[in-house]
């Protein structure tokens, strides 16, 4: 368990912008994210939750600023480090990304095969998640088979697997029931209890809400405190 | 690791099993058609060596030439570069030779009231002269001597042979450059076929931190098996048409003259891995592109 007052940046973002061709995305973003934060991203729809998500693991590049993880500034790194910088990130997704031929068993395993780590390792781990997100009976199963919260279940195992610093989870519960939504944040605050900085996008307010957090507000690709809400959400605002 | 790339790459044929057979059989067919070029080429420059082996230049001379300037000739002729040794053959011996050759007939040379021979000289050429060039050289020096009437080397058709043999060499060597250029370009594009299906599955494991070594490498092994395969099949296929067809030529024409050779295995071997080469180039262009991109 890591020390809730340890308050060194795992991520920062210096008067962030960023562009699709002539439209503006994201505008002046400035932020810190600390250590074993749990922080929720949220803000209507269109208002750049993923974009900012996407510039972290460098599926975007940012138009101007900067943006540093765990020190590394993120326009300086060479485009042969950017897996590495990925190992630091476990990501969820609303449409979980589950390699559909491949067994839950091996869609968790990737991500340490990926990573170099020997066949013994790989195979005590993977059971060892599998059976924190209650899927061992399903690891020989083929993504298709299984409920979306199920599937929601395998991709959670497959982001803590290789225990990553950081947890990205856009919208993790999007197109789960409240069942599913429920399990699937448990394992979130679960990850977050043992030291992991979590990160979820989501315009679910009631999520917010149940779950407790820092919340950061974007409208319009800037991020907005005036228009926040603080009793909308029930905890901090940035 | 080694392994699991192995593995991976073997599930990958089997899951992509129809674009996979598509490159396998083009990579065969492509190593069938190259390697019967190389079958052709090295069977036809043996039985044009066993040719040239017994290649001679004969050397008529004018009639009543003194012997001693026939000694004379022939010392010039023994000292000329590519010449391996000269004979003599006088115009009686070249009679018996003739009867004796002509055994059933010859009952039609008893009424000869003169030997119509010529005597001759019989040049045989050195291995390492046995150009058609040079052969050609020494028979017009031969034919310019004042004591030399007429210069044949029976083989003359043999020169025209070779320049056809040539142009077949340099269309054979554009050929294979065509096939190996057309199955990289074939492989390529069945790989990027398979590649672009698989297109979610390469993004989903960059995004959770693959390095590009990762994914390409299973392609490459998938690659280098295709080629592998390819080149085995497509050999299989020649040596079972070279057992019909050899079978065929050695009861026809060249019975007892020749034996015709399947490649060597050195040749096989050269053969298998420049087919895995096309297998992995293939691969390597399709994947340095999409992963470019």
């Amino acid at each position: 368990m890591i020390d809730a007052d340890d308050k060194s940046s795992v991520i920062r973002m210096f008067h962030v912008h960023h562009n699709y061709g002539t439209q503006k995305a994201l505008i002046d973003i400035t932020l810190d994210i600390f250590k074993n934060d749990f922080v929720f991203i949220t803000g209507p729809s269109g208002a750049g939750k993923t974009t900012l998500l996407k510039l972290l693991y460098l599926a975007e590049a940012v138009t101007e600023g900067q943006v540093l993880i765990d020190g590394m500034n993120l326009s300086r790194i060479p485009r042969k480090r950017v897996p590495f910088l990925r190992r630091k990130f476990g990501i969820i997704f609303q449409d979980y990304k589950l390699i559909a031929n491949r067994s839950v068993f091996d869609n968790v395993s990737l991500v340490l095969e990926a990573a170099g780590k020997k066949r013994r390792l790989i195979q005590k781990k993977v059971r060892s998640v599998l059976r924190l997100v209650g899927m061992e009976d399903r690891q020989t199963a083929l993504p298709l088979s299984l409920s979306g919260g199920e599937q929601q279940r395998v991709a959670v195992a497959r982001a803590i697997v290789g225990d990553p610093k950081i947890i990205l989870a856009d919208e993790p519960t999007g197109s789960l029931d409240d069942d599913s939504a429920g399990i699937v944040m448990d394992l979130l605050r679960g990850v977050h209890i043992r030291g992991t900085t979590v990160i979820i996008a989501t315009h679910d307010k009631d999520l917010i809400r149940k779950t407790g957090g820092r919340v950061l507000y974007l409208k319009e690709g800037r991020l907005d405190a005036s228009s926040f809400i603080e009793k909308d959400y029930g905890t901090s605002i940035f | 690791m080694a392994l699991l790339f192995f593995k991976r790459a073997i599930e990958d044929f089997r899951n992509n099993r129809l674009l996979n057979v598509v490159t396998l059989l083009t990579i065969s067919l492509s190593i069938l058609i190259v390697s019967a070029f190389i079958l052709f080429f090295i069977n036809t420059s043996a039985i044009m060596n066993f040719w040239k082996t017994g290649l001679r230049v004969m050397a008529y001379l004018k009639a009543d030439i003194p012997r001693s300037e026939m000694l004379d000739l022939r010392h010039q002729i023994q000292t000329m570069s590519g010449v391996e040794s000269v004979k003599f053959i006088s115009k009686e011996e070249a009679l018996k030779q003739l009867k004796a050759q002509m055994k059933r007939q010859a009952s039609l040379f008893d009424n000869l009231v003169k030997n119509p021979l010529p005597d001759a000289f019989e040049i045989r050429m050195s291995a390492a002269a046995q150009s058609w060039e040079k052969v050609e050289f020494l028979a017009a020096q031969i034919e310019s001597m004042n004591e030399v009437e007429e210069v044949e080397y029976g083989q003359k058709w043999l020169g025209r042979f070779t320049q056809i043999f040539d142009l077949f060499t340099l269309t054979g060597y554009a050929m294979c450059t065509i096939f190996f250029m057309a199955a990289v370009f074939i492989v390529a594009n069945t790989i990027r076929l398979v590649i672009y299906s698989r297109r979610d599955e390469i993004e989903i494991m960059r995004l959770v931190g693959a390095a590009e070594r990762f994914i390409k490498i299973p392609f490459y092994i998938q690659g280098l098996l295709q080629g592998a395969l390819g080149a085995a099949i497509g050999l299989a296929v020649l040596f079972v048409a070279f057992l019909f067809i050899a079978s065929n030529i050695e009861q026809g024409f060249f019975s007892g003259l020749f034996n015709i050779q399947f490649l060597s295995l050195l040749i096989s071997g050269a053969v298998v891995l420049t087919s895995m080469l096309v297998g992995w180039l293939g691969s390597y262009l399709s994947l340095k592109q999409f992963l470019k991109d």
